[in-house]
């Protein structure tokens, strides 16, 4: 019966005589535009709540801040935002696929710090070739990884307290690094410092366009290439009306934020490579049979064993991508202040990317979450940190919001998940 | 059922360090019969499943497949072999939906990526043939019943295309409706010309869709009977080992006593 596309296309579709017939407690989804509304207030009801509460969040950030200073939203602060939002936003990357495990990586910051640090140090005191330092910063990232794996993977020291361990180690070896200067500039103009700095086309405002253009018609091709197969498959598919309304709500954020940057400066390249970043994984994480892997792994440890799944290979793996995120972030961080120095990666960095991630909707319990959810958090936490900047308010109360915001988003996290077994979605 | 059994154990012994947990067993399991293994708690039943499913190597003895000599050591030689065990913690991920249960492990591809519509399809036509009903495949597996977890679990196993499939104790934990409903699927997998292991305690169960009952004691054969020409009570008593148990060995003390 799956070949007859009336039957499976629309599920309320009467059952013919032969097939099971359809349980009444079944929730049947309606065809079309309603069917769409009444699916989303369902899963709102049910404790699924996606990316809404972050996005309503963000709102609410940018206007409170506008109210209150009225430069929030100009086009040089937003730009601003989105260049400081790529370190600690490639970080909390990595701390998505760790959280997807059930896992933590306390680590991170402390790689990031050493690997900007590895870099700096290799091109401006040894005068290795720039390209060639960043490489090797981020392959001693991955080994550091790697070391993190093995020893929580095949050892089972616990990860909280092996990356602790990292933690403590490699911002030693930071230090070690850095010397007794302890800063390392980086080089005028170099690779690195262009990370930050650099615009595509030095501002040309055709690139951003561009860009949002691009976005929107893959997503919007890619979305109906998947109906098309879907209905030739005989299979529910997402309605064109919800093709259209997604596509449009993206064209909207899109072309305004096209908009605003070309406003200023045009479309910064850390804007450009953190998004090429979240995309890239997100299809690696939900598209390809590794990304299922790490899901399985996150889900039910023994079921992906029993499933012929190398739960240790997938272990070591993630805490190997977490390091070299950490290694990429790390590196725009040193772009931005110029130098690499002992602070860098310390203090709360690591905090506010974990916050990040967890804030945009990853789960602190594994097996739950999205890439995207880093670069929603951590313009959350960036936006708070920017706007109380604007309002001259000091690092103390800083602190403290972002810590209460961080346990809002656990707790909607936590509160979430038991709405959800309540409703039978756990 | 004609030819040799698909799968036929002869003369398995199986020790863990002082511990002999097999004895000589023999068990062969035909296309399309539905062998219920029964035994006490310790009988060994475990055991000779995970030898079958080649977690546990046997020490001595044979295993036949299609009528030639294999060796399983590996549980992946016993899926490469045909053989599809559902143990009884069904080793579900909760956060993957029904088609990412499924097909885990051995996900279809297209262009090296995951091929979803593919696998929804086969996924649904799989589901179809074995009557199940639940919500969506598309559903976590966290928001199904313990019945709908049950045979999702089994109709995982049948992914690979198996031969024999083993069933550790499927009906425990369900209620009457979901164990009439898996007992259903039991008896499509017979019609699919499978063979059955069935792990039970449950007599009904095993009365109801099994077509040989292998019973061991103490990790021996203790008789195959036919379910059709066999009732309960012998079953039982095959089970408990009825010829030596505390009522007849007081009865034989009596008569030794009277003497």
């Amino acid at each position: 019966m799956t070949t007859d596309p009336t039957t499976t296309a629309t599920e309320e579709a009467p059952a013919p005589a032969v097939a099971p017939a359809i349980d009444p407690r079944l929730l049947v989804r309606e065809a079309g535009f309603a069917g769409y509304l009444s699916e989303f207030k369902r899963k709102m009801k049910s404790g699924d709540l996606g990316s809404v509460p972050v996005v309503l969040g963000l709102i609410l950030i940018a206007a409170i801040f506008q109210g209150l200073t009225g430069d929030f939203l100009k086009a040089d602060n937003l730009t601003n935002i989105t260049k400081w939002i790529a370190g600690p936003g490639l970080i909390a990357v990595g701390v998505v696929f760790v959280l997807l495990l059930g896992e933590i990586d306390l680590s991170l910051g402390s790689l990031a710090g050493v690997s900007a640090a590895i870099a700096a140090v290799l091109s401006v005191r040894s005068g290795v070739n720039e390209w060639a330092a960043v490489l090797i910063a981020i392959a001693a990232a991955l080994a550091m990884g790697a070391l993190h794996g093995f020893f929580f993977a095949k050892i089972g020291v616990p990860a909280f307290v092996v990356t602790l361990a990292g933690m403590l180690a490699w911002s030693g070896l930071q230090n070690y690094v850095l010397g007794d200067k302890g800063t390392a500039n980086v080089l005028n103009d170099g690779v690195i410092a262009n990370l930050d700095t650099y615009f595509l086309g030095d501002g040309d405002v055709i690139y951003a366009w561009l860009f949002a253009i691009l976005g929107i018609v893959l997503f919007g091709a890619g979305q109906v290439l998947d109906h098309r197969r879907r209905t030739a498959a005989g299979l529910t598919a997402r309605p064109m009306s919800e093709i259209a309304l997604r596509t449009g709500v993206l064209a909207v954020i899109a072309l305004a934020a096209a908009y605003t940057l070309n406003q200023d400066r045009g479309l910064p390249l850390p804007l450009v490579i953190f998004l090429a970043v979240v995309v890239i994984t997100d299809f690696v994480l939900r598209r390809t049979g590794y990304g299922r892997q790490v899901f399985a792994v996150g889900g039910g440890v023994e079921a992906a064993r029993r499933a012929g799944i190398n739960v240790a290979w997938v272990r070591i793996s993630v805490y190997m991508i977490a390091a070299g995120m950490a290694a990429l972030g790390g590196l725009f961080i040193a772009s931005q202040q110029g130098s690499a120095d002992k602070m860098l990666g310390g203090g709360n960095a690591l905090m506010n990317s974990i916050a990040a991630a967890v804030i945009g909707g990853t789960s602190l319990f594994g097996g739950r979450g999205k890439t995207w959810s880093a670069l929603l958090g951590i313009l959350v936490i960036q936006s708070i940190i920017t706007g109380l900047d604007l309002v001259h308010v000091n690092q103390a109360i800083q602190y403290m919001i972002t810590g209460a915001v961080l346990l809002g988003a656990v707790v909607l996290d936590s509160v979430s998940r038991r709405t959800q077994k309540s409703a039978g979605r756990g | 059922m004609t030819g040799a059994p698909v799968l036929a154990l002869r003369g398995v012994s199986k020790r863990f360090g002082a511990v002999q947990a097999l004895t000589d067993v023999h068990l062969e399991v035909n296309a399309g019969e539905v062998v219920a293994l029964v035994g006490d708690n310790g009988a060994g039943k475990s055991t000779l499943v995970k030898t079958i499913a080649g977690v546990h190597p046997i020490d001595e003895g044979a295993i036949e497949w299609e009528g030639k000599p294999v060796d399983i050591n590996r549980p992946q030689a016993a899926q490469a072999l045909g053989v599809a065990t559902v143990y009884q913690d069904l080793a579900l991920c909760d956060n993957l939906d029904v088609v990412g249960n499924l097909f885990l492990g051995r996900e279809l591809r297209r262009f090296g990526t995951l091929d979803e519509v593919a696998m929804e399809k086969r996924a649904k036509e799989l589901l179809d043939t074995l009557s199940i009903r639940i919500p969506s495949v598309r559903i976590p597996i966290a928001a199904l019943s313990g019945g709908q977890r049950q045979v999702v679990a089994i109709a995982r196993a049948l992914v690979g295309d198996p031969k024999i499939v083993i069933l550790d104790e499927p009906t425990a934990a369900l209620g009457v409706e979901q164990t009439a409903q898996v007992l259903d699927l039991v008896e499509r997998l017979r019609e699919r010309g499978l063979g059955v292991i069935l792990i039970s305690h449950n007599m009904a169960d095993v009365k109801a869709v099994a077509d040989t009952v292998a019973v061991l004691r103490l990790g021996r054969n203790n008789g195959v009977f036919e379910v059709a020409t066999t009732s309960h009570e012998e079953i039982i008593s095959a089970i408990t080992g009825a010829t030596e148990n505390a009522v007849t060995r007081r009865q034989a003390r009596l008569a030794e006593e009277a003497k």
